[in-house]
């Protein structure tokens, strides 16, 4: 039976649409709506439960831990209070997992992964931790809220004194309704926003404190999808996997070429002779939208890469989608066309982000 | 759950509404709730000959893409183009404003196949007692 977070009873009793999402019964979304949703949390205030995702602690120096060997993100001339995106790879220079570590003091560290992956990262860590004393994995004690959108910071004031003090990608240790705990300016939607790490225990009462502000709204994982492809941000399992290097995803900035790190060996032969294959970002020219699966084309009706993910976008009023175009399709292609067995439509390519508005810095 | 007494329905949750030799065709409010807010109605060309029970188009939501089938063969003789460029219609008029083509009906005794309204009552009635929440999401 699949996982459910502390808040799984608040999830059924506002009506939400439960599915199981990475071995965890999570809320799709609420009923006003996947459209009423993404309203909310581009013009207003939304609250995620982001319960399912992992986190590890980590104790000791970076470099003695081996915790620098496992990440590719630099460790060490990271701030204590700052947050660093990057990855953990295999062998091939493949993505075990995309993930963030928290700098919690000079020797300690947070590392959030994700849900589906937890036990499979724990494993790794644990593989190549040197001394198990050093790790331990809190994801089923810490609870998660993500509360995203423009009006966030004024939303969490009240409840979290000096929230306002945080910047983008940066962290503090605040008292939250008498629990002390992290609070990171960070999210997944492309608009300001906060997540709140939380004693699993006690989750209801700061998920009940949080809606008791009537102008923020529940979203749920279906929502969630829409707005990180709208910013073009990846998704494990999609832009992301085993077989996918962080260089084919595009993400090469969150490598640090200059250490040493697991795959690191593979992932600098693949950036020299370039990636078989490369992500891209492209928008319908209806208001059909991509799916992952389905296929793109040239226009000689060549297959000429795969679709990572799409969606209908609210704020473009458009299909949006990321895609996998092979090397040999990469160098002219300005429009592209895309489908599978039953249809074609026409798209261009777009830059990163499709939604240029976020909040997310402001 | 609105249902009209004097339409016919499939399995599938589509309607027809029958005028002489002329069937309306369209999704139940049990297709619009499930489906969620619709976002784009990929209509049939006019003219396009269907048999009965076959893929006739397809709508999605935000978060999936779902087949709509045919209710009756024959010929599509009009599509409700007000559908492209605003498909939210289904969600708010899915049994008036929201009929989605009009189909020259080849073979009246097809009707036979349908449900009539107290029938597909009771069919969203079992489907409601099997209900284990499952998802449209692909």
């Amino acid at each position: 039976m699949a996982h459910r977070t502390p808040l799984y009873q608040h999830h059924v009793s506002l009506g939400a649409k439960v599915v199981e999402f990475g071995g965890w019964d999570m809320p799709l979304q609420y009923p006003d709506g996947i459209l009423k949703e993404h309203e909310a949390n581009r013009k207003g205030c939304s609250v995620f439960d982001c319960s399912h995702m992992g986190e590890f602690i980590i104790d000791g120096a970076a470099d003695v831990t081996g915790l620098d060997r496992i990440v590719t993100q630099s460790l060490n001339d990271q701030p204590v209070g700052s947050c660093r995106y990057g990855f953990a790879l295999n062998e091939r220079g493949g993505t075990i997992d995309d993930l963030i570590v928290y700098r919690l003091a000079d020797k300690k560290w947070m590392v959030v992964v994700n849900a589906a992956n937890i036990e499979k990262d724990a494993a790794h860590f644990r593989a190549n931790l040197k001394g198990l004393s050093v790790f331990s994995d809190v994801s089923f004690s810490t609870a998660k809220l993500d509360v995203q959108g423009p009006l966030s910071r004024e939303v969490l004031m009240p409840l979290v004194k000096g929230i306002e003090r945080l910047t983008h990608y940066t962290f503090g240790e605040f008292d939250v309704l008498g629990e002390k705990v992290i609070v990171s300016r960070t999210g997944y939607t492309g608009e300001l926003g906060y997540e709140i790490y939380y004693p699993w225990s006690r989750a209801s009462r700061l998920w009940e404190a949080v809606l008791s502000d009537r102008r923020v709204k529940p979203t749920g994982l279906g929502v969630r999808d829409v707005l990180r492809v709208e910013v073009c941000y990846p998704l494990y399992g999609h832009e992301l996997s085993e077989d996918i290097s962080p260089v084919q995803a595009g993400l090469r900035r969150f490598v640090d070429g200059t250490k040493d790190f697991l795959g690191r060996a593979a992932l600098m032969e693949e950036e020299k002779g370039g990636p078989v294959q490369k992500l891209v970002c492209f928008l319908s020219k209806s208001r059909r939208a991509p799916r992952q699966g389905h296929f793109l084309y040239t226009a000689d009706d060549v297959q000429s890469g795969v679709i990572a993910s799409g969606t209908f976008s609210p704020a473009l009023g458009v299909g949006i989608g990321m895609g996998f175009l092979k090397k040999e399709f990469t160098s002219n292609a300005k429009e592209i066309i895309f489908g599978d067995t039953k249809f074609r439509e026409r798209a261009e390519l777009g830059s990163r982000p499709f939604y240029k508005e976020g909040t997310l810095k402001n | 759950m609105e249902i009209i007494e004097h339409f016919l329905y499939t399995k599938e949750h589509e309607w027809v509404s029958i005028e002489d030799n002329t069937g309306t065709v369209g999704i139940t409010d049990y297709a619009q709730q499930a489906l969620g807010d619709i976002t784009y109605v990929e209509l049939p060309g006019v003219d396009k000959d269907v048999e009965q029970f076959e893929q006739l188009l397809s709508v999605e939501s935000v978060k999936s893409a779902s087949d709509i089938f045919s209710p009756v063969s024959g010929k599509v003789i009009e599509v409700n183009e007000d559908l492209v460029d605003d498909p939210s219609i289904l969600n708010r008029y899915c049994y008036d404003k929201g009929w989605i083509v009009r189909i020259e009906i080849s073979d009246a005794d097809e009707t036979s196949n349908l449900l009539t309204a107290d029938e597909y009552r009771n069919y969203l009635a079992s489907l409601d007692r099997n209900d284990n929440g499952e998802s449209l999401e692909e």
